[in-house]
């Protein structure tokens, strides 16, 4: 633990030591693109697959940013594909009956923070750890969904004619989806508010330890509630962001997504023992999930292969920052 | 009357557990530029004792006076405001975060909306590692985290929050256990340096050296209720570990 005294080592070499968990993930991620594009450059090389990428990234890719808040604590969410599941649906029957954009996605936002709400208080008034919490309240929002869908989709073509439409579903210059927009414009705020702001310092300093933030007099339980809350409105905002660009409602939304965005949470090198983690990794780790079963199809591989793929990824890059993260203690 | 008026005064302090009494009417007073030393056996109220005066726990009966006013309805988030500052050993530090973020946990700089002024906060940590700490080597820095350092050294780190934010009184709750000689050595220094800063400490140890070397007063605790209370100039080293063995083997201290 104590080096001998040396030469102070020169200052870049600290600044890779402390930049090392996102200058591996931004390498696998060049690495990645790299071998698509050797593998199909007449589709890698131009810009469609791009355009499809934007697009369907930011469903899950909102979600991973804001869950990276609630990995850092320590904690898991595995609901959050049902509160968004829940919360289109509100959704969607809003917007059917008052033909309102902006009272559903306000509807909307209000009930996914609500089910954020629950999981938070769950977890840090009464006490119940959050892996078994979000479990009870996983199949809660989704069967509340299944009761009041009936298994029934919501036909939602008339979206189109509200000008937010295009806010949430619409593409800048024909060409760059607004999701992805979104998604960036989410990630530089809730990168700031992770890093640099007192918010962020709380959710670290908590899920480094969680007895001497109480010490410190920062207050657990709020930060923790506030943590369950935004991945909540998150996951209602990301519903409202994909039935606008498939104009459908069904019942099953948002299933599916629950290990990939955790996955790509991982990926991006966020500690699941909590107190460490980067935003920015998470992003990397969006952008790599999301493009990895195109990736896999368009370089010559069967879809068979999308899973195994992703095991090995996520397998090998956990096991990467595991042992970078050793060799500084 | 005196012209200097004591920091803390214990007021026939007692307190029960249902029907264990673990302190039995502790009358204690602490000057300012003081560190007293609490000893006593395992179970001799020890800790009860610092836990009242932090606000963990509330007497059953006694008064509680700092810097002369009578403290009522005491908790941890008071004391703190009162100047009164507990350090535990490693406990109330995080281990992944930087130095800087560990400084000023739980009470950042802040702009009105809560946006961290992350300079500052490093300016001030590499300050306080330069002056208090005497830190000099270019490997440690603001950006280190706290894992990297050494058992003394995190001490040093509690020690010199507490001192930044301005506490008059530093209670240290066994601060050399589990340290290496070397490392009990610069915890030591740490704690001799809140005398330097002209500011009280209350600490808890039970190796006797260690406390001789440091504190000006030593407070002996024995099943509940102070057994004795002298000066450093009173006593030697070894009339102090003799007084000690004394009191475990007959449980008086009348010769």
């Amino acid at each position: 633990m104590n080096a001998p005294p040396s030469l102070p080592p020169p200052n870049y070499r600290r600044e890779i030591q402390r930049y090392k968990i996102q200058i591996s993930i931004t390498v696998i991620l060049s690495l990645l693109f790299l071998i698509f594009m050797i593998g199909n450059p007449d589709v890698f090389l131009r810009y469609d697959i791009y355009r499809a990428f934007m697009s369907t990234m930011p469903f899950f890719g909102i979600m991973a940013l804001s869950a990276t808040f609630v990995v850092t604590l320590g904690e898991i969410d595995l609901s959050f594909p049902s509160v968004l599941g829940f919360s289109s649906w509100v959704f969607g029957t809003t917007y059917v009956a008052t033909n309102s954009f902006l009272l559903s996605l306000v509807v909307c936002l209000l009930i996914g923070t609500f089910a954020g709400l629950v999981n938070g208080l769950l977890v840090a008034r009464v006490g119940i750890p959050s892996i078994v919490a979000t479990i009870g309240t996983m199949f809660l929002w989704r069967g509340l969904v299944n009761m009041a869908a009936q298994g029934k989709g919501i036909a939602l073509v008339s979206l189109k004619e509200s000008w937010m439409h295009s806010i949430f579903a619409g593409r800048l210059f024909d060409e760059l989806p607004t999701q992805f927009i979104a998604l960036v414009v989410i990630a530089l705020i809730l990168g700031f508010i992770y890093s640099r702001h007192q918010f962020g310092s709380h959710v670290l300093f908590v899920g480094d330890n969680q007895d001497s933030a109480k010490m410190m007099g920062i207050r657990v339980e709020i930060i923790k509630i506030y943590c369950f809350m935004q991945l909540g409105f998150f996951a209602a905002l990301s519903g409202v962001f994909l039935t606008c660009e498939v104009t459908y409602f069904w019942p099953t939304q948002g299933g599916g997504m629950l290990l990939t965005t955790l996955a790509a949470v991982f990926i991006g090198g966020t500690s699941v023992f909590g107190g460490k983690g980067t935003i920015y990794g998470s992003f990397v780790g969006i952008l790599i999930i999301g493009s990895l079963e195109a990736g896999i199809v368009a370089i010559g591989l069967t879809g068979f292969y999308v899973q195994f793929l992703y095991g090995l990824l996520i397998t090998v890059s956990v096991s990467l920052y595991a042992v970078l993260l050793r060799r500084t203690v | 009357m005196n012209t200097q008026q004591p920091l803390l005064i214990l007021k026939n302090i007692s307190k029960s557990f249902g029907k264990v009494h673990v302190l039995r009417d502790i009358n204690l007073e602490i000057s300012s530029n003081e560190i007293v030393a609490l000893v006593g056996d395992n179970g001799a109220g020890k800790s009860t004792l610092i836990k009242i005066i932090m606000g963990v726990h509330h007497p059953t009966r006694g008064e509680l006076w700092y810097k002369g006013e009578h403290i009522q309805l005491h908790s941890v988030r008071r004391s703190r405001e009162l100047g009164i500052e507990a350090v535990y050993q490693e406990r109330a530090l995080a281990d992944q975060q930087s130095l800087w973020r560990n400084i000023f946990a739980g009470r950042e700089i802040v702009n009105a909306f809560g946006v961290l002024d992350i300079k500052a906060q490093k300016k001030e940590t590499e300050r306080l590692l330069r002056d208090h700490m005497g830190f000099t080597s270019t490997a440690m820095s603001g950006d280190s985290e706290i894992k990297s350092l050494s058992g003394g050294e995190k001490q040093g780190v509690a020690i010199a929050r507490a001192l930044y934010f301005n506490a008059d009184l530093i209670i240290l709750d066994e601060p050399t256990m589990g340290l290496s000689l070397k490392e009990t050595k610069k915890a030591l220094e740490f704690i001799m340096d809140i005398r330097r800063q002209e500011k009280s400490a209350i600490f808890i140890d039970h190796n006797i050296f260690h406390v001789y070397d440091v504190a000006d007063r030593f407070v002996i605790l024995d099943r509940g209720s102070i057994a004795a209370d002298y000066q450093k100039r009173e006593l030697t080293q070894e009339q102090l570990v003799d007084k000690m063995l004394q009191l475990a083997t007959t449980g008086s201290l009348d010769e």
